[in-house]
């Protein structure tokens, strides 16, 4: 091998020295790439980036690093690519659709089917006045009244919005904890279930001074939750049982010990055959924030404070580092001198505390009873919650702020409209479905599909090629 | 170079001498044996004992094994109920005191340990139950037939897990497939006025919530887990608003289905316990059986299941083999739903005549449970299937013949049945290896 | 029988978005010959390959069998035309038994699609007789040692009518002796008149076995060699510019002995004494390799010192200190710097950027953590000087290092490891799947910590990196030391010593062919399909 058969810059490279000539290419490589100048920019927010690029519920962790250097292609795939568009147009998409079903049962839409070639015009128009019309109630619902008697009035429906959304935040918080180390916490449900008991029962059971009473219960509930999570934790951590399983199991037990309770005396309220505990202590219930005209309670500020918490925790914390390493990859982690298993009971149960809130904002905020429907479906709805908000702590407030608007505005449009809320489970699970395959979505708006996905497949074969290739 | 450290295990090779070099690969060497099982054994046989021995009733529980109809008549089994609990439980201990000397000796406990075991105490439990209650009386039979009735479901949907987690997609949407297959079963056999084109379209919706978990997580690379997760919000939506605007609107034109037919094979079903069971059954019920068995021979026997079983183990094995991974997988999923759809047109076409939000009432999920309890074995999922059913249908004759076990308790025992099984009960059962794990060409 | 196969690559151009993998690549395969394929880890041989079997379609260019166009829509097209091959990672399913993973894809069946693996066990002994293979048909795939399995693999090929073999780095699991006798398989095939295509970057086996010899860097093809030639000619070859083979380093000057590990036994899982009664120790300034073929209680052994392995029994002293029964963070605080062997799984989080790498194991010291709070500046800080002094390519330390080379990477495990003060410095397979560049860099640092008067511990599987940078060797066969010899013992008496002899005998014995060596994995524990995983990871896979 001459001097000569080496391309040009080569041949300048190694006359500086051996050492320098192993890592041309990739070095090569990296300059060519936008992203690394993309990436650059960021570099002030390096922890972040790092870290909360990352989507750790995308892919199972075995599968996240690894033989893959730099993960299958949906995890580098997003990172590189507008998710912030995606997430707007799936939203979109996921109204489009819900639209249409609303439309499709409609029974003005249908009338004016039967003479569709005739008039095609009446309907389409039928379509569009369906849709929006339950649309419309939705908003008017869950954001802003204009025909309320007064700006109090008329704001009535956003603070309904901020109410309802409230455990949907907490307990979306707990499984998007959860999600960034690689765990599924399919649990929340129960874990505010358990909360709700123990918060309800000393909300009821005991009478203490004020500003006690109500800490305890705070406390209470947050224990309840963190049990009950953390007993997944630790499972999962002694015995390597599946944590989806464990939580999905885990909330039946809630559910029928919850119902057992409410059929003792101790729980069932006096002179009552129904299943419903007595009403907590004046004492014992969250002050609402803006007056006795709205439900709106000092739960909300509580998960304004949560979401910092899981922010810092995530983001500013050793514990929190830890969390991530081992939803990013448990055997690196070990080998780093993490405890996995402590670190696997500690997130169930911090996620659980987390839920838990949620499970104190029902029984002493919203409903100020314990009743068998005291977690409602939050604990699902926590999922799909943190799935939008990509695990992310704000991204998780904001996706429990938007499926808050849809639940509070879902009742409104029920009322107004005969539009059953179950549409809200429709639009909401499209939403996730839509916002996990960015490709689908972007083909659907015609967002030149064939250039993007050729681009997106270069890098991420790049990554995954550099990744492991010298 | 020292070899005092530690005594040998039995079993464990002693590394071959290198002049040896001929010797065969060293077997390997037996798993550890572990204090799982004959602790858990322990417990619950003193738990047995205690309870249903000690503290048992004093009634005597009588058990009808022939109903009235049946071709020959067999008397009642009466067992004391304080005398039956002792003896049974004394039976598990002495298993459970067997599985300890085993332990001691590091031989693992054989197979049909845990089973006997099983047995012994859901009778034990059974004479507590009944010997305890108001009326200590229940028909033997009524109950076994009533927990394979109330089994359909869970059998068909463990089935359709068992078909996804071979070729390596975790099926979560159980839940979605079932609840799809009934609203679609009451639909359409309302619309056709034939429950039997019902049954098909319960097959073809099962297949379709099924198709969009595979297309999502196969070609989309969507985490399987979100996908299925997130159907079972999306069909339990749509089911709901369906039922709530169309359904509800016109219940005569959209949601009276007709009930299958009960296929009744003369002097068979008439054999006292098992011949309901066998040969009383609707199309479902006997649908559930060949399933059964041609899955297990499917995936066992034929070529058709040994690339499943490949796909779902090592994919990339079977990708260089020129096995096509994700369509078979697709295909796989898509079967696995249409089983589910089936199951799931027990809940309109068989059990009652109509569809109701959440008909499903989360069985999909002890479908789930009994999948990992059966060890994504047909047959295996089958009978965890049977048990589940059997503790669903005791814990609503329990509220009948009023017993002093909250009825809550046990309706939770599935639930806890299955954590107690994850957690190791059933020893170390392995999922697929490539369950979960989308398979990236390349 | 005697259809013999000429296969020819025309052009062959892979791309992998912006990253062409394979440069306009021409190879001809003449009939009933044994063709090398020479390149370093990442020159695209492997991608070549797999275009070749139809897993990857090519960008541009044909494949020729005898003469005629073909195109391959997967590997089933590829196995037709008569090209089998066997992956670097053996491509078993572990949980089935030989015949079924014979059968698959192939399977002869019964009316209504009925398995008949009968005909699959007739055809396995019959191709195992014929080379004598020795292999039951009705063993589990997991169950048998890695030469063996390979050897399942080469079955695989033959029962399609294989007439080209590919082999894909064939001998990284094996021992010498191992490695032998698949080198006489191989001429055995050719005689009976199945091309080899062998894919290799160890120069030894390619000028022992080929016929003919192609280059292959950064994915074109730069030449062809005669199996002649010298090893450092094939070595600058295949690198681009003269190497030396040999790493310049100072004498050992060994001082006072600080780590000591007495009568180590490590107990796996499945009960088995991976690790079986170890002594040794290691001074101050001494660097000790340990040798062995893979899966010999290596990984257990450093894993018991990091304190990641559950059943220990014995003594593991650092400067007269317990390790033993501490947790990791224990051990890696007391001073033990750890490099594992697999950086893609143990070593890197792929996830985690440049910056968080680098204080994997240091994330909740000062000056990076207060209390539980961190510093994002000061993590920052420490990556841009570490990047520096460790010469690590990349544009900025928030980038995630999956995005790294693996030179980089290994280099980003090794400033991690090598950034604080350290009384021990253990490193597992140091440069596997690295370039030869950073090779040589990552061996300086590790005889630079040598010379500062760490005890320095370095298990390798390779043959040639053991004595380079060894002080001392000690050799590990089944769990048990078979000895430790000093830095000039013969290659092939290192050999005979990786399969059990031991180091009297083994050096009477040396004849390089003693012939005996059919069992020499099989002490390996556990395939080391497992544990090589993402240690090639180089060719664009």
């Amino acid at each position: 091998m001459t001097e000569q058969d080496k391309p040009q810059h080569m041949a300048d490279e190694s006359a500086e020295g051996n050492r320098d000539t192993g890592d041309l290419e990739p070095q090569d490589r990296d300059t060519q790439e936008p992203q690394a100048t993309a990436d650059d920019a960021a570099a002030a927010t390096s922890l972040d980036t790092a870290g909360g690029a990352m989507q750790p519920s995308a892919v199972p962790v075995s599968a996240q690093s690894g033989t893959v250097p730099g993960g299958p292609d949906t995890l580098v795939r997003r990172i590189f690519t507008g998710s912030g568009m995606v997430s707007i147009l799936a939203v979109l998409l996921a109204l489009i659709l819900g639209g249409l079903l609303i439309a499709s049962t409609d029974k003005q839409v249908g009338a004016t089917a039967s003479y569709l070639f005739a008039r095609p015009s009446d309907f389409f128009s039928a379509v569009w006045t369906a849709a929006t019309r339950s649309y419309v109630a939705l908003f008017q619902g869950s954001v802003f009244n204009p025909r309320g008697s007064s700006v109090a009035v008329q704001f009535a429906p956003l603070m309904e919005t901020l109410t309802i959304a409230t455990p949907l935040i907490t307990a979306g918080l707990g499984v998007a904890l959860a999600f960034r180390a690689g765990l599924f916490n399919i649990g929340a449900q129960g874990q505010i279930i358990m909360a709700g008991i123990l918060a309800a029962w000393v909300g009821f059971a005991l009478h203490l001074p004020v500003g006690l009473h109500l800490l305890l219960v705070l406390v209470a509930g947050i224990v309840g939750g963190a049990i009950w999570g953390g007993l997944v934790g630790l499972l999962k951590a002694r015995t390597g049982a599946h944590e989806v399983i464990l939580t999905i199991m885990f909330n039946y037990i809630a559910l029928y010990f919850l119902r057992y309770l409410l059929n003792t005396p101790a729980f069932q309220r006096p002179g009552e055959s129904n299943p419903i505990s007595p009403i907590l202590d004046p004492s014992a219930v969250y002050p609402q924030i803006f007056g006795t005209q709205y439900r709106l309670h000092l739960g909300f500020v509580l998960a304004i404070a949560a979401t910092v918490f899981v922010w810092w925790l995530l983001n500013r914390s050793t514990v929190g580092f830890e969390f991530r390493a081992v939803g990013a990859n448990p055997k690196a982690a070990l080998t780093a001198g993490i405890n996995v298993p402590r670190a696997t009971v500690l997130v169930m149960a911090i996620a659980g505390a987390l839920a838990g809130m949620s499970g104190v904002a029902q029984v002493a905020g919203t409903e100020k009873v314990l009743t068998d429907g005291v977690a409602a479906t939050y604990g699902f709805d926590a999922i799909t919650v943190a799935l939008l908000g990509r695990s992310t702590p704000w991204g998780t407030f904001a996706a429990g702020l938007l499926f808050g608007a849809f639940r509070a505005g879902a009742v409104q449009m029920q009322i107004q409209t005969g539009t059953p809320i179950d549409i809200v489970l429709v639009v909401q699970s499209l939403i996730v479905l839509f916002i996990a395959a960015p490709p689908l979505v972007r083909a659907l708006f015609g967002l030149n599909p064939r250039k993007k996905k050729a681009a997106t497949a270069g890098k991420t074969k790049t990554a995954a090629t550099t990744g492991g290739a010298a | 170079m020292s070899t005092t450290a530690t005594s040998p295990v039995p079993g464990t090779p002693q590394p071959g001498t290198p002049q040896s070099a001929n010797e065969k690969a060293p077997a390997v060497s037996a798993k550890p044996v572990t204090w799982k099982v004959p602790v858990l054994l322990s417990v619950l046989g003193v738990v047995a004992f205690i309870f249903f021995g000690v503290m048992g009733p004093n009634q005597t529980a009588r058990f009808g094994i022939s109903s009235s109809g049946d071709f020959f008549q067999l008397p009642a089994i009466q067992v004391p109920a304080f005398l039956g609990g002792i003896v049974l439980s004394v039976l598990m201990l002495g298993l459970a005191a067997y599985a300890v000397y085993l332990k001691t000796r590091n031989e693992p406990s054989p197979g049909w340990l845990p089973i006997v075991f099983i047995v012994l105490f859901v009778a034990a439990f059974l004479i507590w139950v009944v010997g305890g209650a108001r009326t200590p009386s229940i028909s033997l039979a009524g109950l076994i037939a009533g927990s394979v009735t109330l089994a359909v479901p869970l059998v068909f949907g463990s089935l359709s897990g068992v078909l996804c987690e071979r070729v390596g997609v975790v099926n979560i949407a159980i839940e979605g497939q079932l609840l799809g297959g009934a609203f679609t079963a009451a639909m359409v056999a309302t619309l056709t006025k034939s429950p039997f084109i019902g049954l098909l379209a319960a097959a073809v919706a099962g297949a379709v919530v099924s198709m969009v978990l595979a297309v999502f997580s196969i070609k989309y690379l969507v985490n399987q887990i979100i996908v299925g997760v997130v159907l079972n919000v999306l069909v339990s939506g749509l089911t709901g608003f369906l039922f709530s605007t169309v359904m509800q609107a016109d219940k005569a034109q959209f949601n009276s289905p007709g009930r299958l037919p009960i296929i009744d094979i003369p002097v068979l079903s008439s054999i006292p316990v098992i011949g309901p069971i066998l040969f009383k059954q609707s199309v479902v019920g006997y649908l559930m059986y060949i399933a059964v068995i041609v899955v297990w021979i499917g995936l066992f026997k034929t070529k058709w299941g040994l690339r499943v079983r490949a796909v779902g183990e090592h994919p990339q094995a079977a990708d260089t083999m020129g096995i096509k991974v994700n369509a078979t997988r697709f295909w796989n999923v898509t079967l696995g739903g249409a089983v589910a759809g089936i199951g799931g047109s027990f809940f309109t076409l068989v059990a009652i005549d109509s569809f109701t939000k959440e008909i499903s009432g989360g069985r999909g999920f002890i479908a789930l449970a009994a999948l990992i309890f059966g060890r994504w074995n047909p047959i295996g999922a089958f009978f965890a299937a049977l048990l589940f059913g059997f503790a669903d249908n005791l814990q609503s004759i329990v509220t009948i013949i009023g017993t002093p076990v909250p009825s809550q308790f046990m309706a939770m025992l599935p639930y806890l049945v299955t954590v107690l099984a994850v957690a190791g009960l059933v020893g170390r059962s392995r999922p697929p290896a490539a369950s979960g794990i989308p398979y990236i060409k390349g | 029988m005697v259809r013999v196969l000429k296969l020819e690559l025309r052009g062959i151009t892979k791309r992998f978005g912006s990253l062409v993998a394979n440069d306009h690549i021409d190879v001809v395969v003449e009939p009933g010959q044994i063709h090398c394929l020479l390149g370093e880890n990442g020159a695209g041989k492997s991608t070549l390959m797999n275009v070749l079997y139809g897993l990857y379609e090519p960008s541009e260019g044909e494949i020729l069998v005898d003469g005629k166009a073909v195109t391959f829509r997967g590997p089933g097209d590829a196995m037709a035309a008569g090209i089998g091959m066997v992956h670097q990672h053996f491509m078993l399913v572990p949980v089935f038994t030989v015949a079924e993973n014979v059968a698959l894809g192939a399977e002869t069946t019964k009316a209504g699609g009925f398995l008949n693996l009968d005909d699959t066990r007739r055809k396995i002994k019959e191709i195992s007789d014929k080379y004598g293979f020795d292999v039951d048909p009705d063993a589990l795939i997991e169950d048998l040692p890695v030469g063996v399995q390979q050897r399942v693999e080469i079955i695989k090929a033959l029962v399609r009518d294989a007439k080209v073999l590919i082999l894909d780095e064939p001998t990284a699991v094996l021992t010498p002796q191992d490695t032998d006798e698949l080198l006489d398989i191989m001429r055995q095939l050719k005689s009976n008149g199945t091309s080899i295509v062998f894919i290799s970057h160890k120069l030894r086996e390619v000028k022992a076995v080929s016929d003919t010899i192609t280059v292959i860097r950064r994915g074109k093809v730069v030449g062809s060699a005669d199996p002649g030639a010298s090893t450092t000619e094939l070595a600058s070859m295949m690198v681009g510019r003269a190497v030396s083979l040999t790493l310049d380093k100072a004498p050992a000057r060994p001082q006072e002995t600080t780590f000591q590990v007495k009568d180590l036994t490590v107990i796996a899982p499945t009960g088995q004494h991976v690790v079986d009664g170890i002594s040794f120790d290691i001074a101050r300034g001494e660097i000790l390799a340990v040798a062995g073929v893979q899966g010999n209680g290596q990984t257990e052994l450093t894993e018991a010192i990091l304190g990641l392995q559950e059943r220990c029994d014995g003594s593991i002293l650092l400067d007269g200190q317990e390790l033993l029964g501490h947790s990791v963070k224990e051990v890696l605080r007391a001073g033990v710097g750890f490099v594992p062997e697999d950086r893609t799984v143990d070593g890197l989080i792929g996830t985690f950027s440049i910056a968080e790498n680098l204080v994997l194991d240091l994330y909740d010291q000062p000056p990076f953590a207060k209390g539980i709070s961190m510093s994002p500046a000061k993590i920052l800080e420490n990556a841009k000087s570490r990047i520096g002094e460790f010469d690590v390519r990349t544009p900025s330390g928030s980038l995630a290092a999956g995005t790294l080379s693996g030179g980089n990477q290994q280099k980003v495990v090794m400033a991690r490891e090598l950034s604080r003060p350290l009384r021990l410095f253990i490193a597992s397979q140091p440069t596997r799947g690295v370039d030869v560049g950073s090779i040589e860099f990552l061996h300086k640092r590790i005889v630079a910590e040598r010379d500062q008067g760490t005890p320095v511990m370095i298990v390798s599987t390779e043959l040639d990196e053991v004595i380079e940078l060894a002080d001392r060797i000690a050799v590990l066969y089944k769990g048990k030391l078979v000895g430790i010899v000093p830095a000039g013992t013969g290659r092939d008496v290192l050999g005979l010593m990786m399969a059990g002899l031991p180091p009297e005998s083994a050096a009477q014995a040396d004849t390089p062919h003693t012939g005996t060596a059919h069992a020499d994995t099989a002490g390996a524990p556990k395939p080391a399909q497992a544990s090589t995983s993402g240690a090639e990871g180089g060719d664009h896979d």
